[in-house]
């Protein structure tokens, strides 16, 4: 057959078999939503290559690698990191680059090897939570030259020194979205629509169910999990659902809020955003939203790395170095409801307000916080949270 | 006529005795594809404000390193240390499990079976890999090793098996039920490491237990490929010379060719077909074992990240010749590799490289056709050089010279 000719075998074979591929193939992309993690992996291995100097030292550009784990462009938590980037390569003597998509698994630790290796980067940050263990800390110590600041981690004794980590309290932030939604509301009932039931997240619901009873004490909130953090189709039927309660007021606490605010402005009803400003997506009914500014941030960290100084340990922004925004408001809070939120923001930008005052109890009747106590900010029990509220209608079982 | 080959001991001439021609056959098309697909994607980032040709040093650069690189390793392996540059290294690591999953859609091929279903098995493999080291806690790791990789890989054969069942005695189409049966091994992998095989200690990214440090794979000598390379490798060579070179592999094309000759001339084409898709199988479920016991130590959703998909690629641009695949996956796995450099260095999306590769796949799929209907237009003038090129290569120097021999008497 091979010497008849080349190519009559191949082509015979595979002709049919190409077009039953393309039906085939077509059939995967509609079932997965054309499902795009990058291929393979890696191994780790200690001793790596020392190639980057310090750059403190040099005179030449630093570069500043950031991965994300999804698209810089969602219109949500890696966009707000993506912007924060944006501000970083505006400062001088300073180069970017970015990878996004990175998956949580061995793939983010091949591509911070290749931040270091290829892209010569000194300083990388890596931006979603769930790089760091053991992703961060292995890659750390491969490259102990490189400086690896992570947001969300928390360091403990024996990590590499070369990292640091940070993040930012937002549900002060969230309190201030529950005035707005309460005060904007007309039946009383709020939505919110929750990745998973873990602590940061319960932390927003309830300052969210807070805030609002502190305009409007009959405000019920009812909360969906839909159980990851990426599951449009799962945001819009809850927002749907939700809808269809009579519910006029959405929020919720998941990676890219876009899929969320632009059915509930389809639906009509009011939504407050999440991670980044998605005012665009709902001209008529966005009231305002939590946003994460690690611009400035960002420009602090990298001018100190420059200087040699110590990289942030632990680091917590909030309101008060402006490590967090709130949207401008929607033309649908009430400008007296405007006012009072302004009243409270100044509060906690100075540091006086206390959003977790006495007597709160969980949505079961239990008390978890007797009169008279109150928790700041630090306060080791916020840490521990996991319960919801009075008043937020669902159940974390 | 020219001169008799013997006479002409060139280069080239020495190396068509070592260099198969049933691989330089598979390859030729598949380079014209590359080639092809480069341009166009070329013209692809150029819409988006990229320079072409910037595109393709940053994909050299980031798949193969650079001549200063390269240099530097010289030296080091000059004195007596082991070096490849990262990029290089980088690209193996990514090409390691493409050679494994490639397997499962060439050999299945090879019976005039389409199967796409390497995911499911390199998900399973995974699964078995994660449940058979958390089945022997104490054994030696040798053992547990060994069987890791016996029973991911049975248990992989035995999946792609049952769509060839299904297809040889049922007459379902095995594309379709080897897609769709991705899905449910996804499903049980999901069940698993989320109920009975959960560790509760990875709470943010549910996995099953961890193998054990001492059960891991380990890596390639002096570097930090892990072994599943090798494997890789092996597997390949095994399977080019199991198809081309026994009488199973001739009896396999046989029955891939013509079920009715099959048939005539006494072969069982159901043992054939079965065991086809079993090897493919075995292979895909090979790349799953190594994912988890030479790189992530659990088993998790990770195991889904399209090793499997892009076998289906890797196979068809290398022509479902088992051999052809090895150059293959590495300059695919060198594609993916330099993605990330694209990303960083051009700003281009992280979809690019699957843009690439998308196109690559239309145009291997579009130059088979064009490559079939050339069997019969031979005057056509830009497939002449390619045409001239194969006719001399395919003729051994032995049968030329009995012909010659015979023409003479």
């Amino acid at each position: 057959m091979k010497r008849t000719n080349w190519l009559s075998g191949i082509a015979s074979r595979s002709r049919r078999a190409a077009a039953v591929l393309v039906a085939a193939a077509s059939i995967a992309a509609a079932v997965t939503g054309c499902d795009s993690k990058k291929e393979s992996t890696t191994t780790a291995a200690p001793g790596g290559s020392p190639g980057a100097a310090p750059a403190a030292s040099t005179g030449k550009d630093t570069t500043v690698g950031f991965l994300y784990v999804g698209t810089k462009d969602d219109s949500g938590y890696n966009q707000a990191h993506a912007e924060g980037a944006a501000a970083v390569k505006k400062m001088p003597g300073v180069t970017v680059i970015e990878a996004e998509k990175i998956a949580e698994n061995k793939d983010c630790q091949q591509n911070m090897s290749t931040m270091v290796e290829q892209g010569d980067a000194t300083l990388v940050f890596a931006t979603s939570f769930g790089y760091f263990k053991p992703h961060v800390k292995e890659i750390a110590a491969k490259y102990p030259k490189i400086t690896f600041l992570h947001a969300g981690g928390t360091l403990e004794n024996g990590d590499p020194t070369n990292i640091g980590t940070f993040f930012a309290y937002i549900d002060e932030l969230e309190y201030l979205c529950g005035m707005a939604a309460g005060s904007a509301s007309k039946t009383g009932k709020l939505g919110y629509v929750a990745a998973k039931p873990i602590t940061p997240v319960l932390r927003d619901i309830n300052a969210f169910e807070l805030g609002a009873k502190s305009v409007n004490p009959k405000c019920t909130l009812t909360v969906i999990f839909t159980g990851d953090w990426f599951l449009p189709n799962e945001e819009a039927n809850a927002v749907t659902t939700l809808a269809d309660q009579g519910i006029d007021v959405i929020s919720g606490h998941v990676d890219s809020p876009k899929v969320m605010i632009q059915t509930a402005e389809k639906r009509g009803i009011y939504s407050c955003g999440y991670h980044y400003n998605c005012a665009p997506l709902a001209p008529k009914g966005y009231l305002t939203g939590a946003e994460w500014n690690w611009g400035p941030m960002y420009q602090r960290f990298v001018a100190d790395f420059k200087a040699g100084k110590p990289m942030p340990h632990n680091y917590m922004g909030s309101l008060k170095d402006g490590a967090v925004k709130l949207s401008p408001y929607g033309s649908s809070v009430p400008a007296d409801a405007q006012a009072k939120i302004e009243a409270v923001k100044a509060q906690m930008t100075a540091g006086t307000f206390k959003m977790f005052v006495g007597p709160i109890k969980d949505n079961t009747g239990k008390v978890v916080l007797e009169e008279g106590k109150s928790w700041d900010d630090q306060d080791g029990a916020l840490w521990g949270m996991n319960y919801l509220v009075e008043g937020v209608i669902g159940s974390l079982k | 006529m020219t001169a008799p080959y013997e006479s002409r001991p060139t280069l080239i001439f020495r190396a068509k005795r070592f260099i198969p021609a049933s691989f330089v056959d598979a390859m030729i098309i598949s380079i014209v594809a590359l080639a092809l697909s480069l341009v166009l994607f070329g013209i692809f980032v150029s819409f988006s404000g990229v320079n072409a040709f910037d595109v393709y040093r940053v994909m050299l650069k980031g798949a193969f390193g650079t001549s200063e690189q390269w240099g530097n390793a010289l030296t080091q392996i000059f004195h007596g240390k082991f070096a490849i540059p990262y990029a290089f290294r980088n690209t193996l690591i990514h090409a390691a499990p493409l050679l494994l999953t490639a397997l499962c859609v060439a050999l299945p091929a090879r019976v005039g079976m389409m199967i796409i279903g390497g995911e499911g098995a390199v998900v399973l493999g995974g699964l078995m890999a994660a449940l058979v080291a958390h089945l022997m806690p104490g054994a030696p790791s040798l053992i547990v090793q060994i069987s890791m990789i016996v029973v991911g890989m049975t248990v992989g054969g035995a999946w792609i098996s049952i769509s060839g069942a299904l297809r040889q005695f049922r007459g379902v189409n095995e594309t379709i039920s080897s897609l769709l049966m991705n899905y449910i091994a996804i499903a049980i992998l999901n069940h698993c490491v989320e109920g009975p095989m959960h560790d509760p200690t990875s709470l943010d990214h549910p996995s099953s237990f961890h193998i054990g440090p001492a059960n891991m794979l380990g890596t390639i000598a002096g570097t930090d490929i892990h072994v599943g390379l090798l494997f890789g490798v092996v597997a390949c060579v095994f399977a080019w010379i199991l198809m081309d070179h026994t009488t199973h592999g001739f009896a396999t094309s046989i029955v891939g060719g013509n079920v009715r000759a099959a048939k005539v001339a006494g072969l069982s084409v159901a043992k054939f077909s079965l065991a086809a898709c079993f090897l493919g199988g075995a292979g895909a479920a090979l790349a799953g074992v190594i994912e988890v016991s030479a790189i992530h130590g659990r088993a998790n959703d990770s195991l889904a990240a399209g090793l499997g998909y892009a076998g289906i690629l890797v196979a068809f641009v290398a022509r479902q010749n088992p051999l052809a695949v090895i150059p293959v996956a590495i300059l695919l796995g060198g594609v993916s590799a330099s993605g990330d450099l694209l990303q960083m260095k051009l700003k281009l999306s992280s979809a690019s490289v699957q843009v690439f590769q998308g196109i690559l796949f239309l145009v291997i799929l579009g130059l088979d056709t064009w490559a079939g209907r050339l069997k019969d237009v031979r005057h056509i003038w830009f497939a002449k050089p390619i045409h001239w090129f194969m006719d001399w290569y395919i003729k051994k120097p032995s049968t030329k010279g009995v012909a010659h021999a015979g023409a003479n008497a």
